[in-house]
């Protein structure tokens, strides 16, 4: 053994390490491939030994191999036996190599979980970064899921560095294996808060990455990004959520207005110092939020002045970003970016293509076009120029031909594009040619007389070989010239000109359109031949055909020669029959008879799925497999035998084809599945006036131009200017004649404005046919999205709480992170197999999150929309009295329903402050954040309130006691508002009543204790008067003297929250008891015994429960008579209905039945079951308030109630 | 993200080719040498973006890319992390620190071998890899931080060391040996002679 070790000791001393092996390369230059294959052998056998040092080495050649372009998966299992060393050095190593070579389709891979968990788990941070490097690199599905919760608990670890890369890793995992995002959003959303930047910025990456993709999901976190960018001194964090922010935006416009402060300030605050510093911040930073204001958009010129090119190219980028919203600010330096077409740089001459792509208007498009022919003809290198000419058609055809007058200069500039040599986008340009001859009739008769010269001209089957190269035109021209026959000048010609033989040189496809057009030419020049009566002119014709189609019938393309040989003998039979005399063109015609109308490429998906159609369904139900065999094919065969006559005669008459057509026309109009929006005009059989159903866009009509001999499209820019001149003049005359008549002093001459878009008139009258689509087509955009997009899977909506069946995947029994975790509720990380509820438990839960779910959601918008609202906040739903004397109850349950209802800005008040804290949902930690984050709350909130004009907040601000601490800022959950029971030097009492509707006649009054003393709290007892009306329930056996004593005690500084029921006889009234806390505090010098007294206070709301009610409920229960009325009216009210109505609801918990104008019905009940039903009604500066009820003396004090809270509005 | 980073000379001779996005290694290659073409064309004083290079993705990445001596850096990023180039950019007019991933990276190498040269690259790919990781994880940036990345780098470095290291004081001394191109030595040598330092060995094993 010992030697073997000795033996393998001095092996390895004369192992190549890897700088050797890079050396040797360098020595072998001659005849490295060979060297290194030696190499290769080496390393082979060094992987073969049994110790790792040398493995190790081999491994670490490998690698460099690998960049060199070797394959090295053959070693998979090696590197494996590396990574698992358990030396850091060869971990290293073995990471590294995998993280090169390791994919998805290593088979090996599955063999590394258990390596990488254990590492994962290792106690040296090192190992633990190696393997999480490592991961990121190679992490498939299934590593995701199976170590998805690993990683989780790592990004709690107490060391940063292992913290920022298990975070960002996460971002990864998430892509494999998006179920996991939902668990761990939390987390991750906890991190943005983490005290170390490192975790800090990558969590900001990971969720800057993820809402990218999916930004809505992520609206939610919008004031938290908005706290962290005014409080972030990481640039790199800065711009990350700025652009984040750039994402955001556009779903949510307020979100807009409230970043422009702070994002002037940055520039201002960054930029501090030279102008062209803070214009390339500006620029920076209107690229990456894509909302430049107005500031920055200023900014940007100096900045593409400035020669630097990098800037050049930044402003550029830029530019385009603004042009978007401010597209005026943009067009007003055409010129700069006309100039950048000229940048010997081609990334700014791209971008600044770009950019004229979103300036070109009516007025502008020829001059654009034209300057960008001059640079098709100037550039060198194909790809550019290829650029230029997609850009120039993309340019010409965005919206609908938006903005083109003229269609014969488009068509022209297609005709030129074609001189160009070498391009690829040949198929474009006949694309466009088609496009352009199908929908704008009108052009169709310029359109013809192009296409024949096109055709006639020969230069374009020079370099006719490459693929989507130029040639690719002949085939549009080719077709417009045989389907728009009748316009032709010179059809002879045009056919012999299809008909050469160098024809058969270009591609098949081509050949293909060339012989069947060959026949719609034939058949048009037949007609006019024989209309003319020149019979002999038609024979030379069909003789041509005759002549010169078996040059097609030998081509090697099949269509080619399919067709070819099929006309041929057509052409063959014709020739017979005008042997006979006998006419044949109208026949011939018949074949292409009809018109093509444009169809949408969307069409077809489009058609709705009429309803009661499953297209799933089986037609026939599936034959079962007893049914004898034999029966099968004799079918088949009996419906063949019926079938084939229908079809025999497919040379019937003229007549017989009409009426076929006819039926088979009615058979399409009553056929659901056929697409028929317009019925397309049979041209000869069928005169139906199908044309009035085309869309047709109409462009009025003007001077139309004629352009002798090949036109160039700079004519039509002359012919454009003068036109436009003259338009203008005419225009100019009608209005100083206007003018004249209506002010006879004032005249303005000459200095017109510019002419706007609108007043250039095309000059053709042009139907842009619109592309057919399906009647009552679904108007879905969805077909837009690529279903394999893999961030498509990460669309989640994160705002729903989780699912039992959501939460990831552990193999461990115990899990130590769920104990810390303030998630938990979130995360429920428990074995799958611990939890099996019975059936009805579960359905019962679920339903509860149903609800949760809903209200969740619910919360969280209102949650965005306060903090997005600009708009002072009204009174942030100040307790109902806040004063010592009656803060004894603060009743607010369940409010959430309400806002189902209202929505409204001061139930968002209520939530957005507590929205904040929501994700902490765990009690105990909480109560520790609870102090501190209500003051800074309670600033912030001070800081929004403060905005000029906002009497009504200020007013409010400044009635709220502050040492009350605001008791509905409290970051409680939403169903709770605390309002102050009593305080001492020692402690301070907080409480909250809340009725349930299960227990009968039961309160529950929740306490929240908070010790501000530095000594610890201890032997808290609450002893409380009993009423004949009230009592507390206490434990068994305790007397009704005794006190209940508080399940804790509170270190300094900590507070908690107990809970205590109270039992109630009637709700009818609203009561007070009194009670006492007492206490021992105990410190450093010894203990005291203390006590509190306090009141609480039990209002008439405080028994109701905010229960939904529908209309039709609310208007029997009305009906039935047997409530009692009554009503109050409140003067003075400024605040709007829809505040009003939130606050009736939030403090009074009532639901809004119905809301019409500035009238509102509104519903509660109590806990002992009392119908209260409310009519609110807003006046002028008043609001009256009648209420029904079972209980007239609820009623009464209920109303009583609520006048107090109106009358403090 | 980002896609890809590459480091080749002005041959285009790949120093470090770390993709983030798996792609066959005859593709990385010609990746590599695409991507070097469309580079040395380029001027050093115009802007350093450039859009589409055809094999690694669409319109939505772009190249940014740095020369410095007689090394290109490349990175290929996706829109989102397009802020690597354009805070490279500022770094250069403003004096305000900001980060950059690339200047970052050139500047940890420099920092960690002391002047760096091509050479260290060359020879060192496996800790040019080793500081990139502080760098970059998976494609994302991981830290911005230059002096948290070297004290990573340098305590890990410092854990190989009481480690023993993978190519220490021995290997060192026989790849010199071989240096001297005595092919006969070493052979020579019995197992007498040794014997002596196969204690000093044994650590290294």
């Amino acid at each position: 053994m010992a030697l073997k070790m000795v033996k393998g000791s001095i092996d390895r001393m004369f192992d190549k390490n890897l700088q050797d092996l890079v050396r040797g390369i360098r020595n072998h230059k001659e005849d490295e491939a060979k060297y290194i294959s030696q190499c290769i052998d080496e390393i082979k056998q060094e992987l073969k030994q049994d110790n790792i040092a040398v493995k190790a080495n081999a491994v670490c050649k490998l690698t460099y191999l690998q960049m060199l372009g070797y394959d090295i998966s053959w070693a998979a299992f090696n590197i494996i036996e590396v990574m698992s060393a358990s030396k850091f050095t060869f971990k290293r190593i073995g990471y590294l190599a995998a993280s090169q070579s390791f994919h998805e389709g290593t088979d090996v891979i599955m063999l590394t979980t258990n390596q990488i968990r254990k590492d994962l788990s290792s106690p040296s941070q090192y190992d633990t970064g190696v393997a999480l490097t490592g991961l990121s690199c190679f992490v498939t599905p299934d590593l995701a899921r199976d170590l998805a919760n690993d990683i989780m608990t790592l990004m709690s670890h107490t060391k940063p560095y292992i913290r920022k890369k298990a975070v960002l890793i996460m971002y990864k995992v998430f892509l494999k294996y998006p179920e996991s995002l939902r668990p761990a959003f939390p987390r991750l959303k906890e991190k943005l808060e983490d005290p170390d930047p490192g975790v800090q910025s990558a969590a900001v990456n990971v969720i800057c990455e993820l809402a990218r993709r999916n930004p809505k999901n992520y609206l939610s976190l919008a004031p938290l990004f908005f706290k962290l960018m005014t409080s972030s001194t990481n640039n790199w964090v800065l711009i990350k959520i700025i652009k984040l922010f750039g994402a955001l935006t556009p779903l949510e416009p307020r979100l807009g207005k409230k970043l422009i402060e702070p994002l002037t300030n940055l520039i201002h605050s960054v930029g501090a110092g030279r102008g062209a510093e803070r214009a390339v911040f500006a620029v920076l930073i209107s690229l990456s939020s894509g909302m430049p204001n107005h500031s920055a958009s200023i900014q940007v010129r100096p900045a593409r002045a400035g020669a630097s090119p990098p800037l050049k190219y930044l402003g550029l980028l830029a530019m385009s970003k603004i042009l978007k919203t401010h597209p005026k600010s943009v067009q007003s330096h055409k010129d700069l970016i006309l100039q950048c077409l000229d940048d010997k740089d081609e990334s700014i001459r791209l971008r600044a293509l770009d950019l004229l792509y979103g300036m070109v208007s009516k007025k502008n498009l020829m001059e654009i076009v034209k300057k960008l022919m001059t640079h098709v003809d100037k550039a060198e290198g194909t790809t550019y120029r290829d650029e230029l000419l997609t850009k120039i058609i993309d340019i010409c055809s965005q919206s609908n031909y938006q903005y083109i007058t003229n269609f014969e200069w488009y068509i022209s500039i297609l005709v030129e594009l074609t001189r160009l040599e070498g391009t690829r986008h040949g198929h474009l340009i006949a694309a466009q040619m088609l496009d352009v001859a199908i929908r704008v009739k009108a052009i169709r008769k310029f359109a013809v007389s192009q296409m024949s010269s096109l055709l006639d001209s020969a230069h374009l089957l020079a370099s006719s070989t490459q693929r989507n190269g130029i040639c690719e035109v002949l085939y549009a021209a080719a077709w417009i010239c045989g389907e728009f026959s009748e316009h032709l000048q010179e059809p002879h010609h045009t056919l012999e000109a299809m008909l050469r033989p160098k024809v058969t040189t270009l591609p098949g496809h081509i050949q293909a359109v060339y012989v069947q057009n060959v026949v719609k030419l034939y058949a048009s020049i037949l007609q006019q031949k024989e209309q003319a009566g020149e019979a002999e002119g038609a024979q030379a014709v069909t003789q041509l055909m005759v002549d010169r189609l078996p040059q097609f019938v030998q081509s090697a393309d099949l269509e080619v020669q399919e067709r070819a040989s099929c006309i041929l003998q057509l052409v063959k039979h014709i020739q017979k029959l005008q042997a006979k005399d006998v006419p044949v063109a109208e026949e011939v015609s018949a074949l292409f008879a009809g018109e093509l109308n444009p169809v949408a490429p969307k069409a077809q998906k489009k058609v709705p799925v009429p309803e009661g159609l499953d297209l799933d369904a089986w037609i026939n139900e599936p034959l079962s497999d007893s049914e004898s065999e034999d029966e099968r094919p004799r079918a088949v065969f009996h419906e063949e035998e019926q079938r084939r006559p229908k079809h025999r005669p497919s040379e019937a008459d003229e007549e017989e084809l009409a009426r076929r057509r006819e039926a088979r026309k009615q058979e399409q109009a009553n056929n659901p599945f056929y697409i028929k929006s317009s019925p397309s005009p049979q041209k000869r059989y069928q005169d139906t006036p199908g044309v009035e159903h085309i869309p047709v866009v109409q462009i009025d009509l003007s001077v139309p131009l004629k352009v002798p001999g090949l036109p160039m499209s700079d004519q039509y820019v002359k012919l454009e200017e003068e036109r436009r001149h003259q338009q203008k003049l005419e225009k100019d005359k009608r209005r100083k004649k206007r003018k004249e008549k209506e002010k006879k002093g004032k005249r303005r001459h000459g200095s017109l404005p510019t002419e706007s878009d609108e007043d250039i008139a095309p000059a053709q009258q042009v139907d842009i046919v619109t592309e057919e689509m399906p009647e009552n087509a679904l108007p879905s955009d969805e077909d837009d999205k690529d279903p394999n997009d893999p961030y498509r899977a990460l669309d989640i909506d994160l705002d729903k709480p989780l699912a039992d069946s959501e939460k990831l995947p552990i193999q461990k029994h115990r899990n130590a992170e769920t104990s810390k975790s303030p998630e938990k509720e979130d995360v429920p990380v428990a074995e799958k197999k611990s939890k099996k509820p019975k059936k009805k438990e579960k359905k019962h839960k679920e339903k509860g999150r149903d609800k949760e779910k809903k209200k969740e959601k619910e919360k969280k918008a209102a949650d965005l929309d306060f903090w997005l609202s600009t708009t002072p906040p009204p009174a942030p739903a100040p307790a109902p009295v806040p004063s010592t004397e009656e803060a004894g109850v603060n009743p607010v349950t369940a409010s959430k329903d309400e806002c189902e209802d209202t929505k409204t800005e001061a139930q968002g008040e209520e939530d957005g402050a507590e929205g904040q804290e929501q994700d902490k949902k765990s009690p105990k930690p909480r109560k520790k954040k609870h102090k501190k984050e209500k003051e800074e709350r309670t600033k912030g909130k001070k800081s929004k309130k403060q905005p000029p004009g906002s009497e009504e907040a200020a007013g409010e601000a400044a009635r709220e006691p502050v040492q009350n601490g605001a008791p509905e800022e409290e970051p409680l959950p939403p169903e709770s508002s605390y309002s102050l029971l009593a305080e001492n030097s020692y402690i301070k009492m907080t409480c909250d009543v809340r009725g349930s509707l299960q227990e009968d006649s039961q309160v529950t009054v929740a306490i929240v204790l908070e010790n501000r003393s530095n000594s610890v709290l201890k032997g808290m007892e609450l002893s409380v008067l009993d009423s004949l009306n009230a009592r507390m329930a206490r434990p068994q056996g305790s007397s009704v003297h005794d006190g209940v004593p508080v399940p804790f005690q509170l270190p300094p500084g900590v507070s908690n929250e107990a809970q205590f029921v109270f039992t109630i006889q009637s709700v009818v009234t609203a009561q007070k008891l009194k009670g006492t806390l007492s206490f021992i505090a105990k410190n450093d010098e010894g203990a005291t015994q203390e006590k509190l007294d306090f009141r609480l206070h039990f209002s008439c709301s405080s028994y109701l429960v905010t229960t939904p009610c529908y209309s039709d409920a609310f208007a029997k229960l009305l009906e039935s008579g047997d409530l009692s009325m009554s009503s109050v009216k409140v003067d003075g009210i400024q605040l709007s209905f829809q505040n009003l109505l939130a606050k009736i609801c939030f403090h009074h918990h009532f639901s809004v039945v119905e809301r019409v104008d500035s009238c509102a019905s509104m519903y509660s009940r109590s806990i002992q079951g009392h119908h209260v039903c409310l009519l609110v009604k807003k006046g002028e500066n008043s609001v009256s308030v009648d209420g029904k009820c079972s209980d007239p003396t609820l009623l009464s004090n209920l109303l009583e109630e609520m006048k107090a809270t109106l009358a403090k509005c | 993200m980002i896609q890809a980073i590459l480091v080749f000379n002005n041959h285009g001779k790949p120093r470090l080719v770390r993709f983030y996005q798996r792609f066959p290694e005859e593709i990385q290659q010609q990746i590599v040498r695409e991507t070097f073409h469309l580079v040395l064309k380029r001027d050093d004083n115009i802007c350093n973006f450039l859009e589409g290079g055809s094999l690694i993705g669409g319109s939505d990445y772009k190249l940014i890319y740095r020369h410095y001596a007689t090394l290109y850096f490349v990175f290929c990023v996706d829109s989102s992390e397009s802020e690597l180039g354009i805070l490279d950019l500022i770094q250069v007019h403003l004096p305000v620190v900001f980060f950059t991933a690339p200047k970052v990276f050139v500047e940890t190498l420099d920092k960690c071998f002391e002047n760096v040269c091509e050479l260290d690259l060359i020879f060192h790919m496996d800790k040019v890899h080793y500081i990139l990781q502080e760098v970059v994880m998976g494609g994302m940036v991981l830290e911005t931080n230059m002096n948290e990345i070297v004290a990573q780098i340098e305590a890990q470095n410092r854990l190989e060391k009481s480690e023993g290291g993978l190519s220490a004081a021995p290997a060192r001394a026989v790849s010199a040996v071989k240096n001297i191109n005595l092919p006969e030595i070493p052979r020579n040598i019995n197992i007498g002679d040794l014997n002596i330092k196969v204690p000093n060995l044994s650590q290294f094993v």
